[in-house]
């Protein structure tokens, strides 16, 4: 007798409902929205938010609902006219400390939400949007290095008055000719007692005595670490500019840097932004006006310029430029040991630091200024239009007191937070690229493009899968039936599985599951072909239903593994699209493993498992 | 509704020399076409910069050229993609960089005709190109290494032998005529030919799987003898299984779009050769090898259920 105990159909029923359940959020489609956050990437505060909505109100934008959490404020809109009106109002209100970015926020019920369920995420090719594949130039990074080191030593070696010939750079490393070995040894031991990162070696040749130093593998591999997280970084800032809600910004391997935007359109804009640089300069304060309590009306004294500071007011602050960004090698924050507070430790390039050291010498007791300097998006509203452009903005965000002579290593101290201390250190950080960067791939789709993909997708699908179903009725009659209910479930464990898994959704990722579809009948097929079999060859129908499915099992496994493994390596060595496609088929296999086994044999055991001498409609 | 009321007979591997011959001619071809017309290889791997532009009417794709031509743009090879509507721009990578190309070629287009609509642009950089189709080739490598070694493990070397043998007939087929009508052979025509790997290899192993159970159920009978009652046997089912994976394929093929078209031909030739492939050349092959029954002995377990279900 073929009966499934009550567990099996149990099971069944309840994977088929969690799958439902979790597959449920993508009929919900989605809703035009906007994402407001502050500068700091935090969400607005209530003050705010109610600002909000009371110029939403005034406008009579009608708002179908507003969410808060940690780093965005998410209003949705009834249409994209007026996501799109209410973008500008908001953009044009709010001004630059807020960024205001389009969003499509996914329309699931909350109560779906809560229980974790969201829709699939749509990749670029089916949502529009640009995709950048970023090389940083390793090489340079490490020429910078030794550049950089090379710098410093000499310095050192000048102030330690250790005459040498010369210092050659080398791929990873310096190589310094000293006149005799007494002054390579001396040399020897100034420098290896300052730079633990480096391996230092002593030679001889011919007429010089050669001291070589390395790089280690260590510190190799920190600097180049550093300088794709500072690029990241770096980008990051700019992304933020361009207003994009959920950029992706990742890293790629050993030098590879991934940016995608969403959504964005405009990609001539998009390639502007991120390819701007921000600009730091070091500048000193005009003691005489310090504190300053002058506005934007006064006339400022020669020789000064005027800058407004971060968090309000203005700074007069000399005209000389001490040095820019582009010395900074390093500044990372952390605490002071001795008073506990937190500090930025910066690291300059040696020229920098050679200048750092002039200026800062006979000025010890004065005040120097850090001026931010960078291009934004800013909207303007001219008459009935709202327009947007390119301003460049500059602003002071920190003002220090000399306590010493500072070289190329030194730190500002006394900030009021770890937080504050850490997002100085990132705008320190952010002013230029620790590495050219070139961009080796570029995708752009366009929105209608990309609506125009998901809808032949969808209708693939559909028509693929109608064919299906309707041969397999009427070839295998109530077992094709059958076999259609559980390709429908199948199709519904797919979606689940990747709505709950986050995995982004392309069109090829569509294909595989086009592909499964066909591919999941086969299971079936198999079963249905063997039951043909066992009922030719005389067996009785329980029989011919137990050998039909179980003689299949170890084919229909093997079959599946084989295509399995196919997939896996598919997934290791593709990129991009073809790790999509790869996911989507191998997720297929399993899932249809599960329904056109489990699935089927439960129905078929439902009906014909009880009665003897039944024939089969198949 | 049931094609195949009892069993079919057909003495498939009497025509297995014949088959044989027809494969040689078929791989020669091929390989005739990989190596004197070459893979008309799509932008992922040669790299360069694609442009698609959509228009609201058809446009004169000898205007294009001519504007693209007064622009600087030599070289640039224009074509319509899908529709007379969209056109596709392809520049080799010594053209320039994709940023700044792409935006210098919409500008000449729209200063042509100002209703002219970027849709998509691809830039490839000529190392990512050469890696990708490094990578490609190393997982074609892998996904057969992978295989062998499984079917060698469950089965018997000479069938592993077989199916992989089946399985680089159906790749080399499948670029061949690639190449030979001049399709272009991109990232997702890769990835549809990986999927016909495992899909041909499950066709495959289906047969084998039958092959190996009748060895031992069937007292009598030579290999041929039984290698071709296992085909017949399971012929029902591989032709269904094509066909209705090819239902899927061809609703793929025809609604997709063009981004999946190449992808949907791939598999669709796949399908189809690799049909031919576990008939033909898998079994055939794991015959020539000299199959017999003694290399299939099967675990003692395994052997008394069968043995048990003979009524």
């Amino acid at each position: 007798m073929n009966r499934y105990p009550l567990w099996k159909y149990l099971l069944l029923v309840l994977v088929i409902a969690a799958g439902s359940l979790y597959a449920l959020p993508n009929l919900f489609g989605q809703d035009p929205a906007l994402q407001i956050s502050t500068a700091d990437g935090l969400a607005p505060d209530t003050t705010a938010q109610e600002r909000i909505a009371e110029l939403l109100a005034a406008r009579e934008i009608a708002v179908r609902g507003t969410e808060a959490t940690d780093n965005h404020l998410l209003v949705r809109l009834r249409s994209n006219e007026a996501q799109v009106r209410a973008a500008d109002e908001l953009d044009v209100a709010l001004g630059r400390d807020y960024t205001v970015a389009l969003n499509l926020a996914p329309a699931t019920p909350a109560w779906l939400r809560e229980l974790g369920a969201e829709p699939m995420y749509l990749g670029l090719d089916l949502r529009g949007g640009v995709h950048f594949l970023m090389q940083v130039d390793m090489d340079a990074v490490v020429e910078q290095a030794v550049e950089r080191y090379r710098d410093e030593f000499r310095r050192a070696l000048r102030e330690a008055d250790l005459r040498y010939r010369d210092i050659r750079p080398q791929e990873t490393g310096l190589d310094i000719a000293f006149i005799d070995e007494v002054t390579r040894d001396a040399a020897l031991e100034l420098l290896s007692a300052d730079y633990l990162e480096l391996a230092f070696e002593a030679s001889e040749s011919d007429q010089a005595a050669t001291l070589s130093a390395e790089i280690t593998e260590d510190e190799l591999r920190e600097i180049r670490n550093f300088a794709i997280e500072q690029n990241i970084t770096t980008l990051r800032n700019r992304v933020n500019e361009l207003g994009v809600a959920e950029p992706v910004i990742q890293r790629q391997g050993a030098d590879r840097i991934v940016v995608q935007l969403p959504g964005v359109q405009d990609t001539a804009r998009a390639k502007d932004i991120i390819g701007a640089t921000a600009t730091l300069e070091f500048r000193m304060v005009d003691e005489g006006n310090f504190p300053y309590f002058g506005d934007e009306s006064e006339p400022v004294p020669p020789g000064t310029e005027r800058f407004p500071e971060r968090g309000g007011g203005f700074v007069l602050l000399e005209r000389e430029v001490i040095i820019t960004g582009e010395a900074i090698t390093d500044a990372q924050s952390g605490i002071d040991t001795e008073t506990g507070q937190s500090q930025v430790n910066i690291r300059l390039s040696g020229s920098g630091g050679g200048v750092m050291a002039r200026v800062t010498g006979d000025r010890v007791g004065d005040h120097m200024a850090v001026v931010f300097k960078e291009t934004e998006l800013q909207a303007r509203r001219v008459g009935d239009e709202v327009i947007r452009e390119q301003v460049e903005v500059e602003e002071v965000i920190n003002v220090a007191r000399i306590q010493e002579q500072l070289g190329s290593r030194f730190r500002i101290t006394g900030l009021d937070s770890s937080l504050e201390a850490r997002n100085l250190a990132l705008l320190l950080r952010a002013g230029s690229l620790a590495a050219p960067m070139q961009i080796v791939e570029e995708r752009t789709i366009g929105p209608s493009l990309g609506q125009e993909n998901i809808d032949q997708g969808m209708a693939a699908v559909l028509l693929g899968f109608a064919l299906v179903v309707v041969f397999m009725a009427v070839y295998y009659k109530v077992f094709g039936l059958i076999a259609n209910l559980a390709l429908f479930a199948n199709l519904i464990l797919i979606v689940a599985v990747l709505s709950i898994l986050q995995a982004t959704l392309t069109l090829p990722g569509i294909a595989g599951i086009v592909l499964t579809v066909g591919m999941a009948v086969d299971a079936n097929v198999l079963i249905f072909e063997r039951i043909r079999e066992e009922l030719r060859a005389g067996s009785s129908t329980q029989q011919a239903i137990e050998g039909g499915y179980g003689k299949a099992l170890s084919t229909i496994a093997d079959a599946n593994i084989t295509t399995l493994i196919a997939a896996l390596v598919l997934f290791a060595f593709g990129t991009g699209p073809v790790k999509g496609f790869a996911v989507t088929l191998s997720i297929g296999i399993l899932s249809s493993m599960f329904t056109a086994i489990l699935g089927t044999r439960a129905i078929v055991n439902f009906i014909y498992g009880g009665r003897r001498g039944v024939r089969l409609a198949i | 509704m049931d094609f195949f009321k009892r069993e079919t007979r057909i003495n498939f591997m009497a025509y297995r020399l014949h088959a044989a011959i027809f494969t040689a001619l078929l791989v020669a071809a091929a390989l005739a076409f990989l190596v004197f017309r070459g893979l008309n290889l799509g932008l992922d791997f040669t790299g360069g910069t694609l442009v698609e532009v959509g228009y609201p009417q058809a446009v004169d794709l000898a205007e294009v050229r001519e504007t693209l031509d007064a622009g600087g743009f030599d070289g640039a090879v224009v074509q319509t993609f899908g529709t007379a509507r969209d056109i596709l721009i392809r520049l080799g990578p010594d053209a320039g960089e994709g940023d700044a190309l792409s935006n210098a070629v919409l500008a000449a287009l729209q200063a042509a005709n100002p209703e002219a609509e970027l849709r998509r642009v691809e830039f490839v950089g000529p190392q990512i190109g050469e890696e990708l189709a490094e990578k490609g080739g190393l997982a074609l490598l892998y996904a057969l290494g992978g295989i062998l070694i499984y079917v060698a493990f469950r089965f018997e070397y000479r069938f592993a032998i077989g199916a992989v043998s089946a399985v680089l007939h159906d790749v080399i087929v499948t670029i061949g005529i690639f190449a030979g009508i001049g399709l272009q052979f991109d990232l997702t025509v890769l990835a549809a030919l990986l999927a016909v790997i495992g899909y041909s290899l499950n066709d495959t192993i289906v047969v084998f799987d039958r092959i190996r159970e009748n060895f031992i159920r069937m007292r009598k009978g030579t290999a041929v003898e039984v290698t071709d009652r296992s085909i017949n046997q399971m012929l029902p089912r591989t032709l269904v299984t094509s066909l209705t994976t090819l239902l899927v394929l061809i609703a793929l093929f025809t609604l997709g779009g063009e981004l999946i078209r190449g992808f949907a031909l791939a598999l669709i030739i796949g399908v189809l050769v690799g049909t031919y492939s576990s008939i033909f050349v898998a079994s055939s092959a794991a015959l020539a090898l000299g199959v017999s029954k003694e290399d299939l002995i099967p675990p003692p377990k395994e052997g008394e259920d069968l043995e048990e279900e003979r009524p």
